[in-house]
């Protein structure tokens, strides 16, 4: 047996990928064909059960109905708000730990990036809507201050600063590691040249750290897209995800419809993922 | 109600509710005279602290007693939503489940599409201790046939922060006018039946839409009933899905007036520190919810289901769940327990025993389209759900 998996290297590979494989294609894949076929489905009203015939009614009502719109939008929006809030704030921190920290302090950044994810995402969230109260942490430290108080709390304010700080460490080290991969001496020849930093980091550094940015940026407005949790624990409001729970989990459990707006974020992400491919960001992952 | 907002595996439960069909069978079952002996075994669908065995707290069990009397073992299939519910009974043409906890927006279709069985009151000891109310009340008792024993019930009442709100109001007008002085601090449900809480507003201050029954909305009252919930979108600071939510949002005084269960108005009067709480009835009613524990029509276990309803109809047991589930019981014999157990200032909230509290509850059935009329010209709840995320998500 172990002879003739010896000779045969294509078998020996065939073995070795057959469960993984069969996991993606049977598990993933054959569930997001199910959404898909889904979504051409619908609800009949009467029976309250799945009529199985292909139409385009779901669709039909996603762009008739503005409310769709509007949540898709705010959706989409949010995730690009995070996306860009996220790249702001971590390329300065990896860019600092990448290449100017000493070692002891490097792994002190990269240790406190990654703190947050060993405690649940849900008790993450809460935590920002005990800070955001209306006498929560923040508007705690402002009256001891004498200063004005924020009233963000349940907020859309809220929201992208609950996701912010989420997926940050998903942001952080892509670009991390992307930064740390720029060899010193290109640094070195850009300042031979008489190039200032500001050059320096617009014609170099930047454009090397792109990929790693933009793989990010995948992570963090994906996350976003998909949350569902995170609207209605610290905001007040519907993203995609808390409609399409409402009709698969909830009374109306109107599946197919669910289904059809599901497909929403994935095309936003089929998008994304095809502009990303574009400007590198898998030569980084 | 609260229990379908636990956390899902949305995907996981779509490829699996898309795999199953509902079975449906004809019923038409006799009732039972006598109880025989017990079969051993007893297969129930309940909402999450219905069926407790200890496992959560280990002072709340009610099932193993349950088991060591009877013989029969229980095994509980938790319910995420009513639509779970109705399609888990109809499994294996009905005989996969011998019973259900069902809510009033479940029983009337079970009970049209002969899932469950008429049941024999008389075989329930616990049913005459009742509040006349919950013994054969229209969404579990239909043409004088008993289709269930009630369990327990709830109201949604206005609730508000004695320090910040004054005069004590008596309205639902705190929350739905636009001039409201606590605007941005109230709350409201975060599901589309608080459609019928709208409803019963306007039956009240907009008589000439002519609504009767908060739950049978024509076409233009829905149209109505939206519109003034997205009146009273400004004033809410947060929609609550769940109690604790609630009780956060009054604890740091984020929220003053809200529309909520008497469980939460118990929790903040008496939690540490307190919040100096109280709740009413406005002038305009109230909505509420009440749940039957039934049995299926091609019950494995028609015994022991008899024997689970014996048991869960009576008093000690009804407290028991009331106390850990912050409802109230159907049983008036439950009360002086409850009170005992809570004191009587945190039982208060609940109004356990007071028929006429319950009486002119509105309580929660499904908006379907067939109104009573005839004319078919309701409209049904998928449609108050597509309706509602205008509110929430506009």
């Amino acid at each position: 047996m172990s002879a003739f998996l010896y000779r045969h290297p294509r078998v020996r590979l065939l073995l070795l990928l057959a469960p993984p494989a069969g996991w993606i294609g049977v598990v993933y894949l054959a569930a997001l064909a199910i959404l898909l076929v889904s979504a051409f489905w619908r609800l009949d009203p009467l029976s309250f059960s799945v009529v199985h015939r292909l139409s385009l009614a779901n669709f039909k009502i996603l762009g008739r109905e503005t409310v769709f719109r509007k949540i898709a939008i705010r959706t989409i929006g949010i995730s690009a708000a995070v996306t860009v809030a996220d790249i702001l704030l971590a390329f300065p921190i990896a860019y600092y730990a990448a290449r100017l920290a000493g070692s002891r302090l490097k792994a002190a950044i990269l240790l406190s990036v990654t703190l947050p994810l060993w405690s649940s995402y849900l008790v993450r969230i809460y935590a920002w809507r005990l800070i955001l109260d209306r006498d929560g942490l923040v508007n705690w430290t402002l009256h001891k201050l004498h200063l004005f108080s924020v009233d963000i709390s349940f907020t859309n304010w809220a929201i992208w600063i609950a996701f912010t700080y989420l997926w940050l460490p998903f942001v952080f080290f892509p670009i991390y590691t992307a930064l740390e991969r720029i060899p010193d001496s290109f640094l070195e020849a850009s300042s031979d040249m008489g190039a200032r930093w500001t050059v320096t980091l617009r014609r170099v550094i930047l454009p090397l750290a792109l990929p790693g940015i933009v793989a990010g940026s995948i992570f963090s407005f994906s996350l976003t897209l998909g949350d569902y949790i995170t609207p209605t624990t610290v905001g007040n409001t519907q993203f995609i995800g808390n409609v399409v729970y409402n009709n698969v989990l909830g009374v109306a459990s109107n599946q197919p419809f669910g289904a059809a707006f599901a497909l929403v974020p994935v095309a936003v992400m089929a998008i994304y993922l095809f502009v990303a491919r574009w400007m590198g960001a898998f030569e980084a992952l | 109600m609260r229990r379908r907002w636990s956390i899902p595996a949305a995907l996981i439960a779509m490829v699996m509710a898309s795999a199953s069909c509902g079975g449906g069978g004809g019923g038409g079952a006799k009732e039972l005279k006598t109880i025989g002996p017990g079969e051993g075994r007893l297969n129930l669908i309940a909402w999450i602290g219905y069926t407790e065995d200890g496992s959560t707290d280990p002072n709340s069990d009610w099932v193993h007693p349950f088991e060591r009397e009877t013989g029969c073992q229980v095994t509980v299939k938790y319910g995420d939503t009513s639509d779970a519910m109705v399609n888990l009974m109809r499994q294996g043409g009905g005989t996969a489940y011998d019973g259900v906890s069902a809510s009033g927006d479940a029983t009337n279709r079970l009970i049209a599409h002969g899932d469950v069985a008429p049941i024999n009151v008389a075989l329930i000891p616990g049913w005459k201790e009742f509040l006349p109310t919950l013994q054969s009340p229209p969404h579990n008792t239909v043409k004088g046939i008993h289709y269930g024993v009630s369990y327990m019930y709830g109201a949604n009442v206005l609730m508000y922060n004695k320090d910040k709100v004054s005069p004590a109001p008596d309205s639902w007008s705190v929350l739905f006018d636009p001039n409201s002085p606590y605007a941005g601090k109230g709350m409201a449900y975060g599901g589309a039946i608080y459609v019928a809480d709208a409803a019963l507003y306007l039956k009240a201050h907009r008589p000439e839409l002519g609504i009767t029954d908060p739950y049978e909305l024509t076409q233009p009252q829905l149209a109505a009933a939206i519109d003034l919930l997205k009146q009273e979108k400004p004033n809410i600071k947060k929609y609550w899905t769940s109690a604790t939510d609630e009780i956060n949002l009054f604890t740091s005084e984020d929220a003053v007036v809200g529309a909520a269960w008497p469980y939460q108005v118990s929790v903040l009067q008496t939690q540490d520190p307190p919040v100096n709480v109280d709740a009413t009835i406005p002038s305009e009613g109230a909505t509420g919810w009440a749940d039957t524990w039934m049995m299926s029509s091609h019950a494995q276990h028609p015994n022991c289901m008899y024997k689970w309803m014996q048991y869960a109809s009576t008093s000690k047991v009804q407290a028991q769940v009331a106390e850990f589930y912050g409802a109230t019981p159907a049983n008036t014999g439950s009360c002086s327990i409850i009170e005992n157990d809570l004191g009587a200032a945190a039982a208060a909230p609940y109004h356990c025993g007071d028929d006429s509290f319950v009486h002119d509850l509105y309580l929660w059935k499904t908006p379907l389209s067939d109104c009573g009329n005839g004319k078919n010209d309701c409209v049904d709840y998928s449609i108050w759900e597509q309706r509602f995320t205008e509110v929430i998500g506009g």
